[in-house]
């Protein structure tokens, strides 16, 4: 029951324990981008958990499948008085290399190849008074390929030491 | 290769009496993340806050996106005592309040910590929350406290640990 309380209001689609699987880790570290490669197909949908650091202050991004083309999103955002919405395809917001900001990604329906990939994450970074922010984004991939891989890049910026990216699989 | 189920019960609690906070001790340092789901009632309207390790000092500052029903706003606290997890959304004397708190990398020894929330009240609000502790010292506590008041008989707390590969 409670796990189904989690699917409903948390960003996790995460049922029953048994369904939720560990597929990768990555910790990247003086890199620009990098990548889950070889992403196999037998779940229903994707999970990615992160905590990130970045050399300087980034918006960093994803695409999938190397493809650089088909990507849009809206980002819904507070910092600390008002709330914003923008039209940007990205998944967190990292103001500083010091303070880790962290997300959580649903990569929904990752395998069908009837509709186009839809992305939803919860991200944040507080850095107790400086520029902070918590964000809903939303993202889309215009393309119908089964997601078999997934580049996180630092738009800018390399990901720096403690940088932690976890892939899970969420049976269907 | 996948590494197995996870995304595992820790430890869950179905309050039987009212109590003013409620805490998960001596937590595993063997997951990558921890998840704590909580579905709770108020004696009065309150509204919960997070303490780790027993940390009790200014250690705490939150961001916060958050829904009246009427209006959007964003509010953060810093240099706090008292995180709260949300802002419009409070634990109120229905049935109504739940909140999702995610710990990522809770048992690293190099980092801040810094968890996500998302909190729903059917009668006052919703909002998602990014909440930093200033340490580095691996989270072994967790303690949901109130502003004031209990919460209710019935109230249930549940932790879950996600191990990566």
């Amino acid at each position: 029951m409670l796990n189904q309380i989690a699917a409903i209001h948390g960003t996790g689609v995460a049922a029953a324990t048994n369904s939720y699987e560990s597929i990768a880790t990555a910790t990247p570290s003086g890199v620009s981008s990098f990548s889950f490669t070889s992403i196999p197909s037998t779940y229903k949908h994707l999970q990615v958990r992160g905590l990130v650091f970045t050399s300087a202050a980034t918006n960093p991004e994803y695409s999938f499948n190397g493809s650089g083309s088909g990507y849009n999103g809206h980002h819904l955002f507070g910092t600390d008085s008002s709330a914003f919405s923008n039209a940007y395809f990205a998944y967190n917001y990292n103001p500083s290399a010091s303070y880790p900001s962290v997300f959580i990604m649903d990569i929904l329906d990752y395998t069908n190849t009837n509709k186009y990939k839809v992305t939803r994450t919860l991200a944040g970074c507080d850095t107790n008074g400086g520029t902070s922010e918590v964000a809903l984004w939303s993202g889309l991939w215009q393309n119908t390929a089964a997601i078999n891989q997934i580049t996180f890049t630092g738009a800018g910026a390399n990901y720096a030491s403690g940088s932690h990216f976890a892939l899970y699989g969420i049976k269907g | 290769m996948p590494a197995g189920s996870t995304y595992t019960p820790i430890a869950t609690t179905t309050l039987g009496s009212a109590q003013s906070q409620v805490d998960f001790s001596s937590i595993t340092a063997s997951y990558t993340d921890l998840v704590l789901v909580m579905n709770t009632k108020g004696s009065t309207t309150n509204y919960p806050f997070l303490q780790l390790n027993g940390a009790t000092g200014t250690s705490y500052s939150t961001t916060t996106l958050t829904g009246s029903g009427t209006t959007a706003t964003s509010v953060r606290q810093t240099n706090t005592a008292n995180p709260y997890l949300s802002s419009d959304a409070a634990n109120t004397t229905d049935f109504v309040f739940n909140a999702i708190l995610h710990f990522q990398n809770y048992s690293n020894t190099t980092t801040f910590k810094t968890v996500l929330i998302r909190a729903n009240s059917a009668s006052t609000g919703t909002g998602a929350t990014v909440l930093l502790y200033r340490s580095t010292a691996a989270i072994d506590t967790i303690t949901l406290k109130l502003n004031t008041g209990t919460y209710a008989i019935g109230s249930t707390f549940t932790l879950y640990g996600i191990a990566s590969a």
